[in-house]
């Protein structure tokens, strides 16, 4: 799994770090910050989150694709 | 060959080329499609290296941008492009094959402005931030205590770098040239905020100096730095955070509009040639692109952000496979974020095309605002920090061009907000190079001369 914030439409209400706080956070009073490439555990409160949002602003590539270093990213080296 | 077929270059696999080449595909170009990427990566996203990233929340590897559809391409990722030639339509590229096209986008962004003197800038402990592997250095760096950081230059990167070593209980000292952090994009009343909270969160910020040498132990690692004012510093580590160099040199001698301020499009982001005439078949987007727009009086806007990556990389990847009276115009109006000691800094507009600005919301105390911009009468630009609900609503005063200073009485500021003049500095006396450049009306660029900030 991937995901991807807008953060110019985010208005940092936090709805996302209610349902998923392993992955999403807030830096003081609304900057978010958020892991891209999570545990694939998380994928339903992610989904849940991305639904929640309200300015839906929380792009999720569901699938195998995670972090960069991939075999490909590697061979390539 | 209709719109819809032939064969599509995109040079830069980044945010920019990404999201363009998601469009065609979305869009029915069912032709060839080819991505050539200088990064060996495949295209990340590049805001959370000095906020998430070097704070140590998140491993460098965790950037990866995910793709809003699959895309069907030719992904040629770690060769560059070397050579344009527009009359027999090919890229030349770095591993010796020519790539033919009927349509090319271009989207190669910027580059970390390099620190000047090569000797120094080679000494270990001198970094950028601008891709993974400068972040997986830093990282490394950061996490190894050093005993102090110095950052040399206060515009957004800077800034937020300012803001990691501190949170990570370094100790750092930031070097600006201009009067106060951020001034070159917020101007002097909101930079005079950003510096109270620079310093209130024990930053070492010296302005008004410039690094005027970066000296190594003998063994080539950075130990010390010498400022104008005859300060010397044992620092550790340097974080060269100048702004940022146009990709523009592949394009040299192609005959395009393009130069050290970006190539020139129109608002369809159709590329210029030299002429001042649009070419038909090149188009831009992203960070390397100077296009006009409407609300700042049609003068050619050149923008690092995120947003305008998107947007631009949309409506030109939309153009590419249109006819012309489906074309759209990329009209959106520049916005950023930035987050920094906590703080949540939003921008709408063009806040360095001002020559008033007014708190108009909140309280600056309590470093919870809104801060309105005008040029000449006219609402031009809103930034919040830590308010960033409400810009919507004034990015609605800033496209209706409303009467500056606005008129109504706003939430918790009863009566008239006071205006101050916007403290707007030339960009030539900053040491970070501001994210936003209004650059005239001239797509041609033979008068302008690139001047290498000394630091
Ligand atoms: C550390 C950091 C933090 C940021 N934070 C924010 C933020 O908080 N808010 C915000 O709005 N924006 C932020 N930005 C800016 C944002 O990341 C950029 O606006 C965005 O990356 C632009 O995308 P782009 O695709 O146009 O260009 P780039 O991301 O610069 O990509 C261009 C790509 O083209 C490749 N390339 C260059 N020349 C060639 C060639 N000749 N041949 C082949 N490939 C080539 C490059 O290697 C690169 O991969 C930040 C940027 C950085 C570096
Ligand atoms: S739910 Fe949406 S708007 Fe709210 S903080 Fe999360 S991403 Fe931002």
């Amino acid at each position: 799994m991937r995901l991807m914030v807008d953060l110019n439409r985010c208005q940092g209400y936090g709805q996302c770090v209610f349902l998923a706080p392993e992955v999403f956070s807030l830096h003081g009073e609304e900057a978010l910050l958020y892991d891209a490439a999570p545990d694939e555990g998380q994928i339903e409160r992610v989904r849940r989150a991305a639904a929640a949002c309200p300015v839906q602003a929380i792009l999720v590539e569901e699938g195998p694709r995670a972090g960069l270093d991939t075999e490909a990213d590697r061979d390539r080296a | 060959m209709t719109g819809r077929d032939g064969r599509i270059v995109v040079v830069g696999a980044s945010l920019a080329g990404l999201r363009a080449a998601e469009t065609l595909r979305d869009e029915g170009f069912t032709g060839s499609l080819t991505v050539v990427g200088e990064e060996r990566h495949e295209p990340y996203d590049r805001p959370p290296l000095s906020k998430q990233v070097l704070l140590g929340r998140v491993p460098p590897d965790h950037v990866a941008l995910p793709a809003r559809r699959p895309v069907d391409a030719d992904w040629r990722l770690g060769v560059r492009a070397t050579g344009l030639d527009l009359e027999k339509r090919l890229v030349r590229l770095s591993d010796g094959a020519d790539l033919p096209f009927d349509r090319l986008l271009v989207a190669t962004g910027v580059r970390a402005r390099p620190w000047p003197d090569e000797a120094q800038a080679a000494l270990d402990g001198v970094v950028g931030v601008r891709t993974l592997e400068d972040a997986r250095g830093l990282l490394e760096r950061l996490e190894a205590g050093p005993r102090r950081v110095l950052v040399i230059g206060a515009g957004f990167t800077g800034s937020e770098m300012a803001s990691v070593c501190r949170e990570r209980g370094l100790d750092v000292v930031v070097a600006e040239r201009g009067g106060a952090p951020l001034i070159g994009a917020l101007g002097g009343v909101l930079a005079e905020v950003a510096a109270d909270i620079q310093r209130a969160h024990g930053v070492d910020l010296r302005c008004g100096v410039t690094v005027t040498a970066l000296e190594g132990d003998g063994r080539g690692r950075l130990a010390r730095a010498r400022l104008s004012d005859g300060a010397a510093l044992e620092v550790d580590v340097a974080v060269v955070a100048l702004g940022a160099v146009r990709n523009t040199e592949w394009l040299a001698g192609s005959g395009l509009a393009a130069g050290p301020r970006g190539v020139a499009c129109d608002a369809g982001c159709h590329a210029f040639d030299l002429n001042g005439v649009v070419t038909d078949d090149v188009f831009v987007a992203g960070d390397v692109a100077r296009f006009p727009h409407p609300v700042y009086e049609y003068q050619l806007l050149a923008l690092e952000h995120w947003g305008n990556a998107v947007a631009q990389a949309e409506v030109a990847a939309h153009n590419m496979v249109s006819p012309g009276v489906r074309k759209r115009p990329h009209l959106s109006l520049p916005a950023f974020w930035s987050s920094q000691f906590g703080v949540n800094i939003k921008s709408l507009g063009v806040p360095s095309f001002a020559d008033e600005v007014a708190v108009v919301q909140g309280s600056v105390e309590e470093r919870r605002f809104v801060a309105v911009y005008g040029y000449q009468g006219r609402v031009t630009a809103a930034v919040a920090f830590d308010q960033a609900m409400w810009l919507d609503f004034y990015g609605r005063l800033i496209e209706a061009a409303a009467p500056f200073p606005p008129g109504f009485d706003t939430v918790g500021r009863p009566g008239k907000p006071e205006v101050l003049p916007a403290d707007v500095p030339d960009p030539a006396v900053l040491s970070h190079g501001p994210t936003v450049a209004v650059t005239g009306h001239l797509p041609d660029e033979r008068r302008v001369t690139l001047l290498r900030p000394p630091g």
